[in-house]
């Protein structure tokens, strides 16, 4: 009873104040840039590059956020991803249809995630591990399909992927006196209507709220009658078939299947629903916050670029250290409201004695999570 | 009698956490005895340079393994204590190397001091980064995997910026003796180095309560710390012992080459080093661990990939079929499927009690 007084008291929950912080320094960031390097910035053509070279990275990132915040991890979406842009490209090039092809991408990501999901949830192995497995097996895939860099020749593809919606309104004059339209490829749109799904999913529907009850605490989402192992499937599943989606879309805008194809995506998309604001203890974290996390990367890197910081180190050093920037604020942050809400109750202390052991440590590792774990799920329900 | 007890007491307590790597190892063996009995021949050999040396599938899986070994007893220890792994350990090994080979090209001749004097800088440096990300997991309470990614991010372009973006080349019998053999002995450099490591821990383990400490930090930190226990220093400690095994492997992986390549020096190691430790059977979310079972973790990895290769399966697709093995592995060794084999075992020795009760009875 208690809590659910403190929460409504408080004007935002963690999970929006993680993501206020984020969309915040996103605006200023880009405002800076907008001021200082001017060039690209000032036209609405750079933020529609943005979103284009990365709507996969950025439905990638709305999978991997649902399994974050059900407190676990799968490192495999990349490998996946690379995977279904092979295995679309070779079957289009062999006279496939496009509809199958679809079909296809959406059966290999469902496929991993089904796997996947079985193993971490009904059979208890460590996440990390099947993930990793699922990696390794995705990338190993894809060198057996080809080790060479396939060109996608399909008519329809070619169609599909040079469609663009183009905005007049939003262009700018080019030096020559054209107006240049803004242009978003069909990718982000997609990338768009994935956040939007994903975010009615885990905000308005019984099993998003799953979701943050299983990753804040286990053992009383179970005592609330959750069915944890269904619950966690299903957040793997999703994951999955988000990938072979974000290999399609990498596909159109690509043409190409090539072994590195995302490579190191899986760390990007967790660093982006990191600096989004979702926790890796699960129970926090929001979709529309992982959205500004990957634009906050992309915005770093074509700052660094713009800037005549060209050396190939630059820009994994910033990258580093804007992500080390956002952890710590993240840890200080959370840690001064734990404090706060400490004080007028110690809860953390007794819930550990009961857990088992997996439990236990993840309350042990840092009450900050715990508290929000409390009153997350307890806010809606 | 006492046999006899033992022997319950070992099928009674289920597998085992050593059960699963060692049954792994000896079916690995097994199979490729079957295949090629010839596999494990071991032959004397005079290399290059005029040494007498063992040469064989058997010494190259040994030697091949030495880095992911010292990696796996560092990693084991992180594991245990902080319930999360740590994914920086290739990039903190390159900036180890970088500055290994950057001590080394100061001098005009490299003799045994510098190498002595380059290794512990290499120790430092690592140590130092290993602080940085023990800091940031035992102070800041951040995730393990988090708070390492920003490392994993970023630290093989701090190695590129240490040599200047060049990939410096050491020439030095030193070195090679180092990464190769010594003259006169017979057996890898980098396995006595393995064996060095692992003694050493064991001293450690013998002599203070490092293990204990470490195992009850991971069970429940919070309990730790009632007990007196500094939880927050045994966990920053093991992040600066794993910078220790990183500087170590880091220079071994040099010293093999003769030269640094920051950019594919022990590459994506980190994930080879925290399924040995899985394989070893340590959980990965810390409290009890077994540093053995991590070694003999990195001995099967190294086994299947040699294996693989002997298949002639080329190195670009060793990867999946490594995760199938892999996935065998954990289901067997998952807690679920463990539950279901113990209760077989055990019905099984109720049912074989029941008929020796009943035979008793009878006579």
């Amino acid at each position: 009873m208690n809590d659910i007084k403190k929460t409504r008291r408080e004007p935002l929950t963690n999970t929006q104040l993680l993501m206020t912080i984020t969309i915040g320094i996103f605006v200023v960031m880009y405002l800076i840039a907008m001021i200082f390097l001017q060039g690209g910035f000032l036209h609405a053509q750079q933020i529609f590059d943005m979103l284009n070279d990365n709507a996969s990275l950025i439905i990638v990132s709305c999978g991997l956020t649902i399994v974050m915040i059900g407190g676990g991890i799968d490192i495999s979406v990349g490998a996946v991803t690379s995977l279904t842009v092979m295995s679309c490209v070779i079957y289009l090039n062999n006279g496939g249809s496009l509809f199958v092809s679809i079909l296809l991408a959406l059966g290999i990501g469902l496929a991993f995630g089904a796997v996947q999901g079985f193993l971490i949830s009904y059979l208890e192995i460590q996440p990390f591990i099947v993930t990793l497995a699922g990696m390794f097996f995705a990338r190993g895939m894809t060198t057996i399909l080809s080790v060479d860099p396939q060109k996608a020749e399909h008519a329809g593809l070619t169609k599909l992927s040079e469609t663009q919606i183009e905005m007049n309104w939003l262009g700018y004059k080019a030096k020559n006196g054209n107006l240049i339209p803004a242009r978003m490829e069909i990718g982000v749109v997609i990338a768009v209507l994935c956040i939007v799904v994903v975010f009615l999913l885990l905000r308005f529907f019984r099993l998003g709220r799953s979701f943050y009850a299983m990753g804040g605490n286990q053992q009383s989402a179970l005592m609330l009658g959750i069915n944890i192992k269904r619950t966690r499937f299903l957040s793997y599943l999703i994951c999955g078939l988000l990938s072979g989606i974000s290999g399609y879309v990498f596909m159109m805008h690509t043409g190409a299947g090539n072994a590195t194809n995302a490579a190191g995506m899986e760390m990007n998309a967790i660093a982006s629903s990191i600096i989004g604001g979702t926790l890796l203890t699960g129970g926090v974290g929001n979709v529309i916050g992982t959205f500004f996390g990957t634009m906050t990367l992309t915005t770093i890197k074509k700052i660094v670029v713009s800037s005549g910081l060209n050396q190939p180190y630059w820009q994994s050093l910033t990258t580093g250290g804007m992500l080390c920037f956002f952890i710590l604020l993240q840890s200080i942050v959370l840690g001064q409201r734990a404090k706060k809400k400490g004080r007028i109750s110690k809860e953390p202390e007794t819930a550990e004695t009961v857990e088992t052991a997996e439990t236990a440590k993840d309350a042990e590792d840092d009450e900050t999570a715990e508290t929000t774990e409390n009153t997350e799920p307890g806010k809606d329900a | 009698m006492n046999v006899k007890d033992k022997k319950i007491k070992f099928f009674g307590n289920g597998i085992g956490q050593m059960t699963i790597p060692i049954i792994a190892i000896c079916l690995l063996v097994l199979f490729n005895l079957i295949r090629d009995p010839s596999f494990f021949s071991i032959e004397i050999k005079n290399n290059t340079y005029g040494n007498t040396v063992l040469a064989g599938n058997l010494i190259s899986i040994i030697n091949g393994a030495s880095e992911l070994a010292i990696l796996a007893m560092g990693m084991t220890m992180v594991t245990a204590a902080c319930g999360g792994q740590d994914i920086s350990v290739g990039a903190a090994a390159a900036i180890a190397g970088s500055v290994f080979v950057k001590i080394l090209k100061t001098p005009a001749q490299i003799s045994a001091g510098t190498v002595i004097i380059a290794f512990i800088c290499a120790c430092i440096v690592a140590m130092i980064f290993g602080a940085f990300n023990g800091t940031l997991v035992a102070v800041f309470k951040i995730q393990p995997m988090i708070a390492t990614l920003i490392l994993y991010t970023c630290g093989r372009s701090i190695a590129y910026w240490i040599n200047g973006g060049a990939t410096p080349t050491v020439e030095s019998g030193i070195i090679t003796s180092i990464g190769g053999f010594i003259p006169g002995v017979p057996i890898p450099t980098p396995v006595i180095i393995v064996i060095v490591t692992g003694i050493l821990f064991k001293l450690v383990f013998h002599f203070t309560s490092l293990e204990l400490f470490t195992q009850s930090v991971g069970i429940n930190g919070s309990a730790a710390r009632l007990n007196g226990i500094n939880s927050t220093f045994i966990k920053l400690l093991s992040f600066i012992i794993l910078g220790v095994c990183v500087a170590i492997a880091g220079s071994i992986g040099v010293s093999r080459l003769g030269l640094i390549n920051h950019e594919t020096l022990l590459l994506d190691i980190e994930m080879d080093t925290i399924l040995a430790v899985a394989i070893g059977g340590n959980n990965l979310g810390g409290g009890k661990f077994k540093i053995g079972g991590s070694i003999i973790g990195a001995y099967v990895i190294q086994t299947l990939t040699i294996t693989l290769y002997a298949m002639k399966v080329s190195s670009t697709d060793v990867k999946a079929y490594k995760a199938i093995v892999i996935i065998l592995l954990v289901v067997i060794g998952s807690p679920v499927v463990k539950e279901k084999i113990n209760r077989f075992t055990i019905r099984m020795r109720s049912s074989k009690e029941q008929t020796t009760v009943k035979g008793a009875d009878e006579s």
